[in-house]
């Protein structure tokens, strides 16, 4: 097997246009598993690690612009304050040492529907710039995945990093395992709101082929928050996001949970997640 | 064995020449019976010891011994080098011109066999060699109890995994790819995969009945319940490996991580059609076991290779391969039925035991045994009707897992004791010690309880722990720990208890016994003492407690033990939590041998006076201490430096506990176990009942190990087993659905981490077994015997859900199944 080694952006797209049936490999956490599975035998890695404008973050007209290759720690570390539902993702993501390998372009290309850094970036309405030696585009991360492990991505092309807007307001994120670290989502939910300009966004992992927003709940909310008042969250109202966001979901039988379960419990999370986000915005216009 | 008291050693035992010690001396010195007990109250927070008593094991002179003697907690030779990740599995295992194996596994749980076409793996450039069933020289099938598992598969397969065909190529990938071109041509079968289904088709393994009193009894309490247990994973990390080197004299050696040498050996010259010392075995490192290195996984298969090649051959599993390449857990459906006084005394227990053995016999007739007989729990019931089943079926085979019978039958007596106790009014801890079992008392096989058993103050001991501390507020302290799912609000306390009972050694009759070789010499001038035995080292610390042994009975410092192999006699396989008795036992008793040779040469060759002409060597007779012999007064009657001028001592002894009976196959009734050991557990959780979830916040737990020969091994047994039972109780399981493992990774198969194990608060009773070696009692299993009943105990606890199948998924808490 060969193993590519580019020490500069250009270059890394360069190898990837003349050897696209190489497998890119960021902090390896999913790559390695695949190989060591023996589900993958790629004949050549490209490897993405010396690539130093992959590993930063910085902003750029508004926008957050996040390397496909920060590893999570960094997110927890250096941005939690900025994007706080991402933050909380990476927080749950593995154990210390898949947290000091494995990035965000990482989960993008694995394209899986338990990726946990997906719902966030869904719910924050996020973009991801994809690059080639044709040329950079930028697709919303809803349209990234297309179902289980496929993207839209091109064989020539890289991922180069995640453009979170300037929009800032409460955000959750909480996933449910069935124990308490180490664990794959068996389902997840992520809440934006945005209190400014009076919208909501909201991300669900693993119950669906891909990540999926739910645009009734979504809309609901934005609808019938008590944005201005800040007053106390109606009961019904949470309920009722509730329902919207477990039908929002299609989720299946599997080892790690069954449908109805998912169902259930994503709608106990988007109750709990909008309570919480609810009482930061409430705590920041001095109420409550 | 007559004219030796139990447990005492007869002199066909000593297998070399020499003079037999032949002393038993109960609790030799410390620990004996009547020795006050002591508690080893662990910090929960602090995670190690507290100091533990010192102990006073005075030589004669009144010195005290060495450092490093039993009862000491001396530091692990393998501890440093496993932490650092630099100590040798054997996967690791290397031969320059070595080959590797790979084996073709059924994709069907039941097929019949057309053909089997190896013409194209054979033409893969690399491959060495190709083999089938046709190309087992000796015996086709083997089997620990009864040889019915076929080498590589003949004629048919009957479960998914099943090996079919193994390659010989020079590297591991050919060897895979090579598996991958043989050409199977299977008529698929329906498989059995419903054990009642198989009951009714006659699929029988064994049917152990137990009939103790009136079978027609009353009582005024009846509860009923039905319980299920999934299939639990041992979950080693060192996968199934070794490495086969053809030998010069047409033999082969065998570097194996395994439980038993002696058992693979056996069935290894079987199948090979060797006779047995031409198959030669050495214990490589291994990386776990918990049961599932009992049955044969590729040790013919590298053998078969190595000798078809010419070659060494290595063999290393995968991860997904490993979980169809070792038995586990046998799942259970268990019905019960306890009748009981207003007063909550126990009238009757009647119960049904099924437990799936999957596709192949390996130990559960012994399983079944076990749940029969331990299968109303340590107390005492006046009326008992158990019948337990075993039964083929087309599943992944079941064989040993620590606990072996008693883990599922106690999940369903305790839940039942739980759900008395609310019947009655009383509470759980009440009632349990209301009838609670106790030294003489007799159990449902008519066998009577020798030596302690302190299950009431064993549940008097978690009962009366401190409370821990209330709900956490931080993230890692709550149910979901850091998925931040739950605030503290949102939680609920439960607590539970449960307390479990476990045979110790083999039972049923069974010639068990283990070798050891012990031998004093000089080296460099210092008296120096080899220990050899077979006793397999799975991670338990056995090669330390054997050092310790040899350093108390021979009074020397230096000990080296040597690998464990099968140039010498068996020592009968690690589990049934033996190993320490048995091999401890065998270590002891041929130092005592050395012990009595040096008398003899002490006497200038002739009987010493001490010695009572029938190779014993009285109580207050001469002992070996600060490298002498010396008198009862502590006297030197000679050095060892002296004694052994005239060149080494060495003496092998094979010891055998004190004989069992077998169960009458009709009234289950006889003495079939050796010893019984008991743990009780404190489970303390707290539980999001929306989301079902589930945090253990602490376990108090407290046994009785009898004596302590290294107390933080004692404890890594304690701890460790208590995770293996909250693993049962909350998340492992191998889903088999139609036959097919769903789960075959650490993805899916989850075992606890460090944020699902709690701080636990650990009591150790040291209460002597008369019949035992220093008194001790196996510890290796109980722990995790009542650990996932306590669990579960505790979130009904919490929850109020009446809960009835381990391992407890979210579904059956929230009503989403
Ligand atoms: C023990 C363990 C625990 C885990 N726990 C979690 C968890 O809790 N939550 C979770 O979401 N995931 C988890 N994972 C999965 C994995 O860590 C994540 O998906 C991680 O984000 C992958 O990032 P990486 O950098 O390691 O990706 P890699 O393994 O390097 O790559 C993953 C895929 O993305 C492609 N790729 C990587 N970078 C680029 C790029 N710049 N352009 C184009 N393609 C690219 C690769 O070709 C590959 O297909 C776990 C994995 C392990 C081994």
């Amino acid at each position: 097997m060969d193993f590519l080694q580019p020490e500069s952006w250009a270059e890394a797209l360069a190898v990837r246009a003349a050897y696209p049936e190489a497998l890119p490999v960021a902090g390896g956490t999913d790559v390695m598993v695949e190989l060591n599975f023996a589900r993958r035998r790629p004949p050549a890695l490209l490897d993405l690690g010396r690539v130093a404008e992959l590993a930063d973050w910085g902003g750029e007209d508004g926008l957050l612009r996040l390397g496909a290759g920060v590893p999570y720690r960094r997110i927890v570390t250096e941005l939690a304050g900025r994007v706080p539902g991402l933050a909380m993702a990476a927080r749950t993501v593995g154990s210390p040492q898949i947290r000091n390998r494995g990035t965000v372009g990482g989960n993008l290309g694995s394209a899986s529907p338990a990726g946990d850094a997906l719902p966030p970036l869904l719910a924050t309405g996020a973009l991801v710039e994809l690059a080639s030696v044709r040329g950079v585009r930028r697709v919303p991360v809803a349209g990234f995945c297309t179902g289980p492990k496929r993207s839209v991505l091109a064989p020539d092309e890289l991922i180069a990093a995640v453009l979170l807007p300037a929009e800032r307001g409460p955000e959750q994120f909480a996933k449910i395992g069935t124990r308490n670290a180490m664990v794959i989502a068996v389902c997840s939910f992520a809440l934006a709101l945005r209190p400014a300009d009076r919208t909501v966004g909201t991300g669900i992992g693993s119950a669906a082929p891909t990540p999926v927003r739910a645009v009734a709940a979504e809309e609901l909310l934005a609808a019938e928050l008590p944005w201005a008042s800040r007053a106390e969250l109606p009961d019904p109202l949470v309920r009722r996001f509730g329902e919207l966001v477990a039908a929002a979901a299609s989720p299946i039988d599997d080892v790690r949970g069954t449908a109805a379960y998912r169902r259930h419990a994503l709608g106990v999370l988007a109750g709990r997640a909008v309570r919480r986000a609810w009482t930061e915005h409430r705590r920041e216009g001095g109420a409550g | 064995m007559a004219g030796w008291g139990p447990g005492v050693p007869g002199p066909e035992d000593v297998v070399s020449s020499g003079p037999w010690d032949g002393v038993w001396r109960v609790g030799g010195g410390v620990g004996g019976p009547g020795n006050p007990l002591w508690a080893v109250r662990l910090d929960p927070d602090a995670g190690h010891p507290a100091p533990r008593p010192p102990v006073v094991e005075a030589g004669a002179d009144g010195s005290a011994p060495g450092s490093q003697g039993i009862g000491t907690s001396p530091v692990r030779p393998d501890g440093a080098l496993k932490v650092r990740g630099e100590f040798a599995f054997s996967s690791d295992l290397w031969a320059d011109d070595m080959l590797w194996g790979a084996t073709l596994r059924s994709p069907h749980p039941s097929a019949t066999i057309r053909s089997v076409d190896v013409t194209a793996a054979l033409a893969v450039p690399g491959v060495y060699a190709v083999l089938t069933s046709a190309d087992v020289p000796g015996d086709r099938y083997y089997g620990l109890e009864v040889a019915d598992q076929p080498v590589l598969a003949v004629d048919e397969v009957c479960y998914r995994g099943e090996p079919v065909a193994v390659v010989a190529a020079d590297h591991p990938e050919t060897a895979r790819r090579a598996a991958a071109r043989i050409v199977v041509d299977y008529a698929v079968r329906e498989p059995v995969t419903d054990p009642e289904v198989a009951l009714a088709a006659g699929r029988l393994v064994r049917h152990v009945p137990i009939r103790k009193g009136d079978p027609a009894a009353a009582a005024e309490v009846v509860v009923v319940g039905e319980y299920r247990v999934g299939m639990q994973d041992q979950a080693f990390l060192g996968p199934e490996s070794g490495l086969a080197v053809p030998a010069e004299d047409g033999g082969v050696e065998l570097y194996v991580a395994t439980q038993w040498l002696h058992a693979d050996q056996r069935q290894v010259a079987a199948a090979l059609g060797l006779p047995a010392e031409l198959v030669r075995l050495s214990l490589a490192g291994v990386g776990g076991a918990f049961g599932a290195r009992e049955d044969l996984s590729m040790q013919v298969h590298a053998c078969l290779l190595a000798l078809r090649t010419g070659r060494p051959v290595k063999m290393v599993y995968g991860r997904e391969e490993s979980f169809v390449g070792h038995v586990h857990r046998h799942p259970a459906v268990l019905r019960y039925e306890h009748g009981a006084t207003r007063d909550g005394e126990l009238v009757y227990v009647r119960a049904r035991i099924l437990l799936d053995g999957g596709a192949y016999t390996s130990t559960t007739p012994a399983v079944v045994a076990n749940a029969a007989s331990l299968g109303v729990g340590p107390y005492r019931v006046p009326n008992v009707t158990v019948d337990a089943y075993g039964v083929h079926t087309n599943n992944p085979p079941c064989g040993a897992m620590r606990g072996f019978g008693a883990v599922q039958a106690c999940f369903g007596y305790e839940s039942q004791m739980d759900r008395l106790a609310e019947a009655v009014g009383l509470d759980p801890v009440e009632l349990r010690v209301r009838n609670a079992l106790a030294e003489g008392g007799t159990m449902p096989t008519g066998q009577v309880v020798r030596g302690p058993a302190p299950v009431a103050r064993l549940l008097e001991l978690v009962r009366d722990r401190p409370a821990p501390p209330p709900v956490g507020a931080e993230l890692w302290q709550l149910p979901g720990g850091m998925a931040n799912t739950t605030a503290p609000e949102q939680v609920v306390r439960g607590v539970g208890y449960a307390v479990g009972i476990k045979n110790v050694c083999f039972s049923e009759g069974f010639d068990d016994y283990a070798t050891a070789r012990v031998r004093l010499e000089l080296i460099g001038g210092e008296p120096t003492a080899l220990v050899h035995t077979a006793a397999a080292e799975v991670g338990q610390g056995l090669v330390t407690v054997q050092a310790q042994i040899a350093r108390t009975e021979l009074g020397v410092e230096r000990v080296v033990v040597a690998t464990a192999d099968t140039a010498v006699g068996s020592a009968g396989s690690s589990s049934a939590s033996r190993q320490t008795y048995m091999t401890g036992g065998a270590v002891r008793a041929a130092c005592r041998a050395v012990r009595a040779a040096l008398i003899t040469r002490l006497a200038g060759g002739r009987a010493g006076a001490t010695d009572d002409g029938g190779g014993r060597v009285d109580e207050g007779g001469p002992e070996l201490a600060g490298g002498a012999l010396r008198d009862a007064a502590g006297r030197v009657l000679g050095t060892l430096v002296d004694l052994l001028a005239a060149g080494p001592v060495e003496e092998t002894v094979r010891w055998r506990h004190r004989p069992t009976r077998s169960l009458d196959p009709v009234t289950g009734q006889g003495d079939a176990h050796v010893q019984y050991a008991f743990a009780a557990h404190r489970a303390t959780v707290d539980v999001d009942p929306e989301l079902g979830l589930v945090r253990v916040v602490e376990i108090a737990t407290a046994q009785d190990v009898g004596r302590a020969i290294n107390p933080q091994a004692v404890v890594g047994q304690i701890q460790g087993g208590t995770a293996q039972g909250l693993g049962l109780a909350l998340m492992e399981e191998l889903q088999v659905v139609d036959g097919v493992i769903r789960n075959p990774s650490f993805t899916d198969y989850l075992i606890p981490t460090v944020l699902d194990v709690p701080p636990m608060a650990v009591d150790v009773l040291e209460l002597a077994d008369p019949d035992a070696p220093y008194g001790l009692r196996g510890v290796g299993e109980p722990p995790t015997i009542s650990a996932t009943p306590a669990i579960v105990a505790a979130i009904r606890a919490a929850t109020g859900v009446p809960l009835a199948r381990v391992p407890v998924r979210p579904e059956h808490l929230t009503g989403t199944g």
